[in-house]
């Protein structure tokens, strides 16, 4: 027999919670932008560094020679930042279009799991930079191998995670779903799937990370456009800055995707402990 | 008789190959409006034993009859409130008790309603647009309880449904639960381990064994209602306890040297 929480036991969770609320309250009040920080004592540490010493900037620009780059060239740094998010995006796209149905597939049919499942976890073994020049010689030096890339390196995180979000169902769920007569798509999109989303964008956000290196690799193999056939050209001018643009850039254009995912996240998921821990509730 | 438990057995393959007889030859009948506890040890087979009367297990052999009609496959005119209180964390107090209508397609206006009258019976007014996180265990129990009974089922099943509460919150669901019982007189099946909570609520306390689980005795508790927490204190409710807790040292469940 399992022996009910005593009373101090819920006292002590009550005073727990009542100090998470203050706590709460005070960062409410004001947040310190500790990141932010961070990131303005290194960038002028990093400025100060290339004055003082005098580097090359073939080797390390300033901060600032990187910002005069970036302005004057925002045109065409523009344009190919767009290239880069469109390979990004669709094959993200493309690669949750294909992942969520196999990972429904695989919560349905133990065959089809066993069959298919360990095939895809096996495949993650190659390395998928190495099969890139492959890719290129199959599909050419246009869009569709930098998709194909993004998608290999961004549809394993979606599918592991969301099979394992669409099988945590528990029993109990299970069972009282069905006592209420509800038929498999009612478990489905009323239990189920609400119950893995979680789960579906833990793996989510993930590959926002990996979809943009998928897609600056494709084009270090080959490419006439994009962020990284930028870094590929400025490598050969030696221009260092221009590299660096097209890093900011880059990292721009991943924290940007990454936080596009995070808002649909909280917006869809309110209830869910990994958005109720940087978010101040009233309750 | 409203529900028959017909020499329902249970047996599961084990793990490691040999079969677990969960239940032997149970047989039980239960009439409408009755109030029946099932008490036993842990792993005596008493929540398999709902399982499959819910319709959600069958038995291995037997069968129930619930209205005279045997079951087969789950039996949907009940409400089942768990231990765990299986709330939707993605849903408000309000829209938890409401999932009974959306599966059932049940007219919307009129249950949302309801809920909000059952919600208001339990005491949790004011509580509708909050999400089971923002509840303590007590509060999250109440609104699986009102979530079971939104329907109106004729039925109510109830695996250890205040287990996991502290033992003032737990009084207090106990008598909520005998007040809203005295008012609407729905059939219950209600099992715990908890021999002063099942002689509290019930008309018929069942004692069942553990390995394999069968019913030991059946004892009618015949205390006046409606039953107040002071009947605690009475003789008559000491000598049931006495006599439920002589059966289990009987069967050596209770050893005291």
């Amino acid at each position: 027999m399992t022996a009910p929480p005593t009373i101090a036991e819920d006292e002590a969770a009550t005073a727990e919670l009542a100090s998470i609320d203050t706590g709460a309250a005070a960062a409410r009040r004001f947040r310190i932008p500790y990141a932010a920080l961070t990131a303005v004592a290194f960038i002028a540490i990093w400025q100060l560094a290339t004055n003082l010493l005098h580097t090359p900037s073939f080797l390390l620009p300033s901060p600032y020679a990187i910002l005069k780059d970036l302005i004057a060239n925002r045109d065409i740094l523009v344009r190919q930042t767009g290239v880069t998010a469109f390979e990004v995006g669709l094959g993200y796209l493309l690669s949750i279009a294909i992942g969520m149905p196999l990972a429904i597939l695989f919560t349905y049919s133990r065959t089809f799991e066993r069959s298919i499942y360990p095939l895809i976890v096996g495949s993650q073994t190659i390395p998928k930079v190495a099969v890139a020049p492959l890719l290129l010689s199959w599909f050419g030096f246009g869009l569709l191998p930098k998709i194909v890339i993004v998608i290999l390196v961004t549809f394993f995180p979606i599918i592991i995670n969301a099979v394992v979000g669409l099988k945590s169902l528990s029993p109990n769920m299970l069972n009282l779903a069905r006592s209420m007569g509800a038929n498999m798509f009612q478990v489905f999109w009323r239990f189920r799937l609400p119950n893995a989303l979680p789960s579906i964008f833990a793996g989510l956000k993930v590959a926002t990370v990996l979809a943009v290196i998928g897609a600056v690799v494709a084009e270090f193999v080959g490419a006439d456009g994009g962020l990284g056939y930028v870094i590929m050209m400025a490598t050969a001018d030696l221009n260092v800055a221009r590299q660096f643009s097209a890093i900011v850039l880059l990292s721009v254009l991943g924290i940007l995707f990454f936080w596009v995912i995070g808002y649909i996240e909280r917006l869809l998921l309110p209830w869910h402990i990994s958005v109720r821990a940087d978010e101040h509730h009233d309750a | 008789m409203f529900i028959s438990i017909e020499s329902v057995s249970k047996r599961y393959a084990s793990s490691h190959g040999g079969a677990i007889q969960a239940l032997e030859t149970v047989g039980i009948g239960i009439d409408k409006s009755e109030f029946v506890s099932i008490v036993g040890p842990s792993g005596c087979g008493k929540s398999t034993l709902l399982m499959i009367v819910s319709g959600l297990t069958p038995p291995s052999t037997g069968a129930v009859r619930i209205d005279g009609a045997q079951v087969t496959g789950p039996y949907t005119d009940l409400g089942i409130v768990f231990q765990q209180d299986a709330l939707l964390d993605w849903r408000t107090v309000l829209e938890n008790v409401m999932i009974q209508a959306d599966i059932r397609r049940l007219p919307r206006a009129p249950m949302e309603k309801r809920a909000r009258e059952l919600l208001a019976l339990v005491g949790l007014q004011g509580f509708e647009k909050m999400y089971p996180h923002e509840l303590s265990g007590g509060m999250r129990q109440r609104v699986s309880i009102c979530r079971a009974l939104l329907h109106d089922p004729l039925l109510l099943l109830m695996d250890e449904p205040f287990g996991a509460l502290d033992a003032l919150t737990r009084d207090q669901l106990n008598i909520d639960l005998l007040r809203f019982w005295q008012e609407t007189r729905k059939t219950v099946l209600f099992v715990t381990h908890s021999v002063p909570e099942a002689i509290f609520l019930s008309d018929r306390v069942i004692i069942m064994s553990a390995r394999p689980g069968k019913v030991e005795d059946i004892v009618t508790i015949d205390l006046p209602r409606p039953r107040s927490l002071a009947i605690r204190q009475t003789p008559a409710f000491a000598a049931y306890s006495d006599r439920i807790s002589r059966v289990f040292e009987a069967i050596g469940v209770l050893r005291e040297n």
